[in-house]
């Protein structure tokens, strides 16, 4: 496998996750054996395996549409690391369409 | 950065291109509670009232999905001409944004619950065909309100988030590209996008208020030189919020494309915003699908609608809406000009039916819905559902118009009554006393009256000229309140004076 630092600096852009060029420099070879890891079980795996989502066959499990209680506000929000006039407050966002 | 974009003019652009669109609408279905947990879906609550763990994505919550909101999406599916998958999952859709609180998006990826349709839509007495690529289900998000920096991303301090409409059940129904628009794709889009609205209202599935954001519509757009069968480079026009828009933003994007290739440049492939001053800006570059790192949900298992069941929800379709009209017109005798009258006020085709349907003539449920109430909609900026008079009540008000208790102008005052809330037309023809007075002594007595103040124009009339009757009429009529018929006014003036 071959997980680059490019590859690791993308991700990391798109989780809006800011490492430094050290970080990225040792995440990734690290990452690789994550992935290295995981990727073996291709070799047990073969053309008679067909892929898996679900470990349980199980399908059409619906609920009927009815409400229920939503939680109080002030629970949902507890967990908020900031609140401002019940809504969750967060950073501001650049360069970001609505 | 905002409508400084060079313009090629329209006609100009059509002389030398054909456009292709393709069109994306999200419509939020009217289920009671969310696709995944059963929190309300209801408008307009407090903020963050109406969220729980699953709707907030919290760890150990599990989604489960809404049965109604399938039902939904196979029906209009089948109503789009489509394919119903026999097996199909939901998918992650991986982003960062704080409209999601998951990190994700469970949506459909390369399995949609329905694809491969095709509608006809008419645009300007000419048939236009849509194929659809796919209709698949997914969940809202979140609504992000900006605070400093006057509401805009740009400079603002911070956001705040209300998550009531994470997780409603949302639709989203993609064209494959739209060809053979001719010089009349931005009017296409918009029929289309009216189409859609009244289907959705049709099936009962949404109420399709674009102002409100239960439907929405992402237009794609690109210009290939005439002759040639390669698709240009197409531009993504989010933030439409109205038929308008979505033929105005259409417009604005093939002239502004127009331009950049006239002058030899290439169109850059982007997602541009619409604004509603009247021009689009470029929005940020877009994620490619490899980016949102889709995989199957492993929260939701596989849906796999039964042919019985779709055959089941096959026999529930309306009557298409379009030949619902067609199918009233015809009943009701209107003509092209009235029905088109009809057609162009929002929801008045079903009140006049239902007006017919209490026992009124079609002329008058027409009569009384396209011209009073429509005025008072107007007047107040609300549908013409929201006026507060019902069919039933505009059917009985038409019924006393019938038996000669009301006159139109009493009828007008009788709405006046039932807006006003003073009950049922009969009562507030009681109440306020505005019943044609039909005692004939007390009308004769009135024409007596009228004649002996205007004694010159009582002679005038006695001498032949029965135009004059009309200031007696009128003398009378006022007498009276209004409350007389003034053709029987105008009789009894003609043969006293004759």
């Amino acid at each position: 496998m071959a997980l680059t630092v490019q590859d690791v600096a993308r991700l990391a852009d798109l989780a809006r996750i800011e490492l430094s060029e050290e970080e990225l420099a040792r995440l990734a070879p690290q990452l690789d054996v994550i992935l290295t890891a995981v990727a073996s079980v291709a070799d047990v795996a073969g053309q008679d395996v067909p892929p898996t989502s679900h470990p349980v066959r199980l399908e059409n499990v619906y609920r009927i549409d009815e409400t229920r209680p939503s939680w109080p506000a002030e629970a949902m929000l507890a967990g908020a690391p900031a609140v401002e006039d019940d809504h969750f407050r967060v950073p501001r966002i650049l360069d970001e369409e609505a | 950065m905002n409508g400084l974009d060079e313009l090629l003019d329209y006609d100009e652009v059509m002389a030398t291109h054909d456009v292709v669109i393709g069109l994306e609408v999200h419509v939020e279905l009217d289920t009671k509670s969310k696709m995944w947990c059963g929190c309300s879906t209801d408008f307009g609550a407090a903020p963050n009232s109406h969220t729980c763990p699953v709707c907030l994505g919290l760890p150990g919550s599990l989604p489960v999905v809404n049965r109604t909101a399938v039902e939904s999406a196979i029906r209009i599916g089948l109503s789009l001409g489509c394919q119903i998958a026999e097996w199909c999952r939901f998918a992650r859709k991986n982003y960062f944004y704080p409209d999601m609180t998951k990190n994700y998006q469970i949506s459909q990826y390369d399995e949609p619950l329905c694809f491969d349709g095709e509608v006809v839509i008419v645009v300007d007495g000419q048939p236009q065909v849509i194929p659809i690529e796919r209709v698949h289900m997914e969940e809202d998000a979140g609504k992000t309100s900006h605070v400093g920096g006057a509401g805009r991303i740009q400079g603002a301090d911070y956001s705040l988030l209300d998550y009531n409409r994470a997780g409603v059940p949302l639709m989203e129904i993609v064209t494959k590209p739209v060809l053979g628009t001719g010089t009349k794709a931005p009017e296409v889009a918009r029929e289309y996008m009216a189409f859609l609205r009244e289907l959705m209202r049709a099936l009962g599935v949404s109420q399709a208020r674009m102002e409100r954001g239960n439907m929405r519509c992402d237009a794609n757009v690109s210009l290939m030189p005439k002759g040639s069968d390669e698709l240009g480079t197409r531009t993504e026009t989010k933030n439409i919020n109205s038929l308008k828009s979505v033929e105005a933003a259409l417009r604005y994007e093939i002239c502004r494309q127009g331009a950049v290739l006239k002058r030899g440049g290439r169109v850059v492939q982007e997602t541009r915003m619409w604004h509603e001053e009247g021009y689009t800006t470029a929005g940020r570059s877009k994620e490619t699908a490899e980016d949102y790192r889709y995989f199957p949900e492993p929260d939701l298992v596989p849906v796999a609608p039964s042919r019985e069941w779709v055959a089941q929800l096959r026999a529930t379709l309306p009557e298409p809406p379009a030949e619902r009209r067609i199918r009233l017109q015809a009943e009701w005798g209107f003509t092209d000009l009235e029905m088109r009258d009809v057609n162009g006020n929002e929801g008045a085709i079903d009140l006049i039916e239902q007006t017919v349907s209490a026992g009124a003539a079609a002329a008058s449920a027409r009569k009384w819905w396209l011209t009073e109430l429509a005025r008072r909609a107007n007047e107040a900026g609300i549908g013409l559902d929201e006026v507060g008079i019902s069919p039933a009540q505009v059917a009985a008000l038409q019924s006393l118009v019938d038996d000669g208790t009301l006159t139109d102008n009493l009828a007008r005052q009788v709405i006046d009554g039932v807006l006003a809330g003073e009950g049922e037309p009969a009562d507030v023809v009681a109440a306020r006393g505005l019943a044609v007075v039909s005692d004939e002594g007390a009308l004769a007595q009135a024409v007596d009256a009228a004649i002996a103040a205007n004694p010159a124009i009582a002679q005038k009339v006695r001498d032949g000229k029965v135009q004059a009757a009309g200031a007696l009429i009128g003398a009378v009529m006022k007498a009276m309140k209004g409350r007389a018929d003034a053709a029987r006014v105008r009789e009894l003036v003609l043969e006293k004076l004759s």
